[in-house]
C-alpha cells in the first residue's frame, strides 16, 4: 500500500476512534445501553460502539479504487483496531484512576463494565478488539460484495435496524390490532425479539432484492410510457390514497403516537411560516417565537374559564389570535425594514425575548397570569363534540397544516412569490425592476406571523394550560433548524423536517439529554454532506446541480489541457 | 421639454457632500455622456435620479415632473430603468428568468416579443437562455443586466459603467449595442470613466468634477477640449 493509502486510513480510524471515545466519555453509551433494540441481543449503546468501526471499514476503501482483496480487508482491521484504541486507553486510565471521575463524571465503572462487556478489564479489550476489528473487517468486506447482492443487504440491515430503533411506533399499532399475547412474541417492553429481528429481516430483504432487480426498472419504464392523461389519473390516486392514509392514521396510532403527531403537525404549521419568512423572502427571523406566543396568549385569554379569562368560544379567538399575530408580525417588520441580514436576526431575536419577558412580568401578571400562566383554557366544540383527546385535535391540527400548505403553495408561484424570490436574490435589483421592497417584505412577515399566530392558537386549545416557559428562544431555533434541515424554501422540505427534529425525538426519549448535541452534529454533517437539506427545493437543487456541472466542465477542460499537454 | 432635468442638486452621505450643485439636461432620443474621475459623484448622480437617495437642494424632474414624491420601485413603470454599477442581474435565476423580471410591472401581452428582440440585441443570451445568471462571465452578465432593464420598455435607460472590466471586444460590441437600443427609441444616459468610447457615441457630454459639473458641450467638441484630452483621454 502507499504512503497516501495509510495515512487515509490512519485518518479514518484515528477519526472514528474519537467518535466513540466522546460518545463514551458523554455518558451516551452507558445512557443508551439501557436501551435494547433486539432483546437480550444488542442495545443501542452497542451500536453506538459498533457504528464507528463499521463506517471506518466501508469507508476504509477509497470509492472506485480497486485494490486486491487481502489488502483491503487488512486495511478494514487496521482501521477497525484503529478506531477501538482512544476507548481502550480510556478503559485502562478509568481502571487505574478512579479519581478521573471527578473531572468527567461520565466515566463511571459502570460505563467501563459496559464496554469491557464484564469480563475484567484484561478479556475484556481483547473481545472489544476483537469485535471492533471484525466489524472494520466486515464493512471492508462488503465492498467485495457484487452491487445486485450487496445493496438489498445493506437495505434490509439498515431498515432492520431503524425498525428497532423505533419499535415503540410499530408496538403501538400491533397493540391496537393484536392481542397482548402475540405482541409479547414480537416486542419487548423496549426493541424487538430476535424473532421479531429475523422476521423483519427476511421480509425486507425479500422485498429490496425484488426492488433492485425487477421492481425498479419496471418502474422507471411504466413512468416514461406513461400518458400525461395517466400520469395525472396516479397522481389522483396517490393524493386520494394519502387523504385516506392521513385520515385514518390517529385511529390506527392509537393516543401516544397520535399526539406525537399533534406536536409535529404544530411544529409543521410554524415551520410553513417561517419558511415563507426566511426561505421564501429571505429574511431571517430569529424571534419567530413571539408570534406564536401572541396567538396562544390570545386565544388562552379569551377563551379562558377561569379567572383572567373571557369564556368566549375557540372559533371566535381563533381569528383574533390569527390578526393579533399578523399585526405584531407588521408591527416588528415596520422598523427592521432597513436592515439586512446578520442585524435583522438580532433585532428579531431581541424582539423575541422582549415578548418573552413581557408574558411573564410581573406588570402584565393580573392580565395574563405571568409565570403561573394561564389554566383552564376553552376546548372548541362542535355540535355533538367537544375536541378533547389527541385524536380530535389531530384532525383540527391536520386542517390547519393543510390550509397553510395550500396558501404556501398558492403564493410562492404567484406574483407576490416572484417578488419574495426576487427581494430574496438581490434586494437593488428587485427594486431596480420596479418591486416595493417595503410591502413586500411585510407581506413576508405578515404572512409568516400569521401562521405562527394560528399554530400558538391551536397549542394553546391542545394543551389547555399555558406557561412562558413555552415560548422559549429554544422554540425559534427549532423551527429554523426544521426550515434548513428540510430544505429552505420547500413545502415537503418542512415537512421532513418537523418529523426528523420534532417527532423523532419524540419516540426516541433516550436521546433527550443530548437532544442539543444531536441538533448540532445533525446541522453540521447536514452542512457538510446535504446542504441543499433532506428535501430541497427545486430551485435549490438547480443550483447545486448548475455547480456540479461547472466543476465537471473545469475538470473535463482541466484533464483535456492535459491530455493536451502529455499528447503535445 | 427635456425628458430628464437636474437643477442645481445637492447630495450628501451623512456630512460628505458628495454632489454640490448639479444641474444637467438629457433631451428625447439623445445620448448624453457623463465622464469623470473615481469619486467624482457619477454614480450619486445616478442615484438621486433614481430616487435612491434625495437631493437635500434641487429637483430632479422627469417629462417636466418632479420625482420627489416617488419610491424607486416606482420610477420603472414610469419609464426609467438603471442599470447598476458592477451589474445587476438576479445571480440564482436563468437568463430567461431575469428578462422575465425585468417585465415584472408589465401586465400586456408583448413580454415573448421583447423577450425576442433582447435576444436579437444580444445573441449570446439566447444560447444561455437555462443558464443561471451567477455563472455567467462579468461580459455576459452586463448584457443581461442591460437586456432586462429594457424589458421594462424604458423611455430613459441610465447605465453606469457597462464597460467596467470588460475585455475591448466586448466593450465595442456592448457600445454598439448601446447606439442600436438608442436608435430604436430609448433615450440614453451613460456615465463612464472610458471617456473615448463614450464620447465616441454620445451626441452630447458633461464632465464631473468631485461633485460638480466642470464642463458640458457637445461629445464632439469635449473630444477636442484640452483639458479633456489630458485628464481622460490620456492624450499629451
Ligand atoms: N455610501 C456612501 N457613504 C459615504 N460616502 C460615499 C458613499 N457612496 C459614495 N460616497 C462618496 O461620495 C463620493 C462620490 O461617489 P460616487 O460613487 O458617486 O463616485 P463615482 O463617480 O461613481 O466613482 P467611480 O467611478 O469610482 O464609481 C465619493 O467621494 C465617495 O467616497
Ligand atoms: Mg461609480
Amino acid at each position: 500500500m502507499t504512503r497516501k493509502e495509510w495515512s487515509h486510513l490512519i485518518r479514518i480510524g484515528l477519526l472514528m476512534g474519537l467518535a466513540v471515545l466522546v460518545v463514551s466519555v458523554i455518558g451516551m453509551v452507558e445512557k443508551f445501553n439501557e436501551r435494547a433494540l433486539i432483546v437480550g441481543y444488542l442495545t443501542l449503546g452497542q451500536l453506538l460502539l459498533y457504528i464507528p468501526a463499521l463506517y471506518a471499514g466501508y469507508t476504509s476503501v477509497p470509492a472506485g479504487e480497486h485494490r486486491a482483496m487481502p489488502q483491503r480487508l487488512l486495511g478494514g482491521v487496521v482501521v477497525g483496531l484503529l478506531a477501538v484504541m482512544p476507548v481502550i486507553l480510556l478503559i485502562l486510565v478509568a481502571s487505574s484512576w478512579p479519581g478521573i471521575r471527578s473531572y468527567f463524571v461520565n466515566i463511571s465503572p459502570n460505563m467501563v463494565k459496559i464496554l469491557t462487556a464484564g469480563k475484567g478489564v484484561g478479556p475484556g479489550i481483547g473481545l472489544l478488539a476483537g469485535e471492533m476489528a471484525a466489524l472494520g473487517l466486515i464493512g471492508a468486506a462488503i465492498h467485495l460484495i457484487p452491487d445486485r447482492i450487496r445493496k438489498p443487504i445493506v437495505t434490509a440491515i439498515i431498515f432492520t435496524v431503524g425498525f428497532a430503533l423505533f419499535s415503540d411506533v410499530s408496538l403501538n399499532i400491533a397493540n391496537q390490532l393484536f392481542a397482548r399475547k402475540t405482541v409479547r412474541v414480537l416486542f419487548g417492553t423496549k426493541g424487538i425479539t430476535p424473532l421479531a429481528t429475523v422476521i423483519v429481516f427476511v421480509i425486507s430483504l425479500v422485498a429490496a432484492s425484488l426492488w433492485t432487480w425487477k421492481g425498479r426498472e419496471a418502474y422507471a419504464r411504466r413512468q416514461a410510457n406513461m400518458s400525461s392523461e395517466q400520469a395525472k389519473r396516479s397522481q389522483r390516486i396517490a393524493t386520494t390514497v394519502l387523504m385516506i392514509v392521513l385520515l385514518t392514521l390517529p385511529w390506527v396510532l392509537g393516543v401516544f403516537l397520535t399526539d406525537v403527531l399533534d406536536r409535529v403537525g404544530i411544529f409543521i404549521l410554524m415551520a410553513l411560516g417561517l419558511n415563507i419568512v426566511v426561505g421564501f423572502a429571505g429574511l431571517l427571523d430569529l424571534g419567530y417565537v413571539a408570534f406564536y406566543a401572541i396567538g396562544a396568549y390570545v386565544t388562552a385569554i379569551m377563551t379562558s374559564t377561569g379567572n383572567l379569562g373571557m369564556g368566549l368560544s375557540f372559533w371566535l379567538a381563533v381569528p383574533v389570535a390569527v390578526v393579533a399575530a399578523t399585526m405584531a408580525g407588521i408591527i416588528l417588520g415596520i422598523p427592521v425594514l432597513r436592515m439586512r441580514g446578520d442585524y435583522l436576526a438580532i433585532v428579531t431575536l431581541g424582539f423575541g425575548e422582549i415578548i418573552r419577558v413581557l408574558v411573564r412580568s410581573d406588570l402584565l401578571k393580573p392580565v395574563i397570569g405571568g409565570a403561573q400562566g394561564i389554566l383552564n383554557i376553552g376546548r372548541p366544540t362542535i355540535p355533538g363534540l367537544t375536541f378533547t383527546t389527541p385524536q380530535h385535535f389531530y384532525y383540527l391540527i391536520l386542517l390547519a397544516c393543510l390550509l397553510a400548505w395550500f396558501i404556501s403553495g398558492r403564493l410562492r408561484d404567484g406574483r407576490i412569490g416572484r417578488r419574495w424570490m426576487a427581494v430574496r436574490e438581490d434586494e437593488d435589483v428587485a427594486e431596480a425592476v420596479g418591486i416595493n421592497l417595503v410591502i413586500t417584505k411585510l407581506l413576508a412577515f405578515a404572512m409568516g406571523a400569521a401562521f405562527a399566530g394560528l399554530a400558538g392558537s391551536l397549542f394553546a386549545a391542545r394543551v389547555g394550560t399555558i406557561f412562558p416557559n413555552s415560548f422559549e428562544l429554544l422554540i425559534s431555533i427549532n423551527v429554523l433548524c426544521i426550515v434548513i434541515i428540510g430544505g429552505i424554501g420547500s413545502l415537503p422540505g418542512v415537512v421532513v423536517g418537523a418529523f426528523v427534529l420534532v417527532g423523532l425525538p419524540e419516540l426516541l426519549r433516550e436521546f433527550d439529554e443530548y437532544r442539543m448535541l444531536m441538533y448540532g452534529a445533525l446541522l453540521i454533517i447536514m452542512m457538510l454532506v446535504r446542504p441543499e437539506g433532506l428535501w430541497p427545493s427545486p430551485i435549490t437543487r438547480r443550483e447545486m446541480h448548475a455547480a456540479e456541472e461547472n466543476a465537471a466542465a473545469v475538470e473535463a477542460e482541466h484533464s483535456s489541457d492535459i491530455r493536451a499537454a502529455v499528447e503535445g | 421639454m427635456s425628458i430628464l432635468e437636474l437643477n442645481d442638486v445637492h447630495a450628501y452621505y451623512g456630512k460628505i457632500h458628495a454632489l454640490k450643485g448639479v444641474s444637467l439636461t438629457v433631451e428625447k432620443g439623445e445620448i448624453v455622456s457623463l465622464i469623470g474621475g473615481n469619486g467624482a459623484g457619477k454614480t450619486t448622480t445616478l442615484r438621486t435620479i433614481c430616487a435612491l437617495m434625495r437631493p437635500t437642494v434641487g429637483s430632479v424632474t422627469f417629462n417636466g415632473e418632479n420625482l420627489e414624491r416617488y419610491k424607486p420601485s416606482a420610477l420603472t413603470a414610469k419609464g426609467i430603468a438603471m442599470v447598476p454599477e458592477g451589474r445587476g442581474v438576479f445571480a440564482r435565476m436563468t437568463v430567461l428568468e431575469n428578462l422575465e423580471m425585468g417585465a415584472f410591472h408589465r401586465k400586456d401581452k408583448e413580454i415573448g416579443d421583447d423577450i425576442d428582440r433582447i435576444y436579437e440585441l444580444f445573441p449570446r443570451l439566447k444560447e444561455r437562455r437555462t443558464q443561471l445568471a451567477g455563472t455567467m462571465s462579468g461580459g455576459e452578465q452586463q448584457m443581461l443586466a442591460m437586456g432586462r432593464a429594457m424589458m421594462s420598455r424604458p423611455s430613459l435607460l441610465l447605465l453606469d459603467e457597462p464597460s467596467m472590466g470588460l475585455a475591448p471586444v466586448l466593450v465595442e460590441a456592448i457600445f454598439s449595442t448601446i447606439v442600436d437600443i438608442n436608435k430604436q427609441g430609448t433615450t440614453v444616459l451613460l456615465v463612464e470613466q472610458n471617456a473615448l468610447m463614450a464620447l465616441n457615441i454620445a451626441d452630447r457630454g458633461y464632465v464631473l468634477q468631485t461633485g460638480a459639473i466642470a464642463l458640458s458641450d457637445s461629445a464632439k467638441a469635449l473630444q477636442q477640449n484640452e483639458m479633456v484630452q489630458k485628464v481622460y483621454l490620456g492624450i499629451e
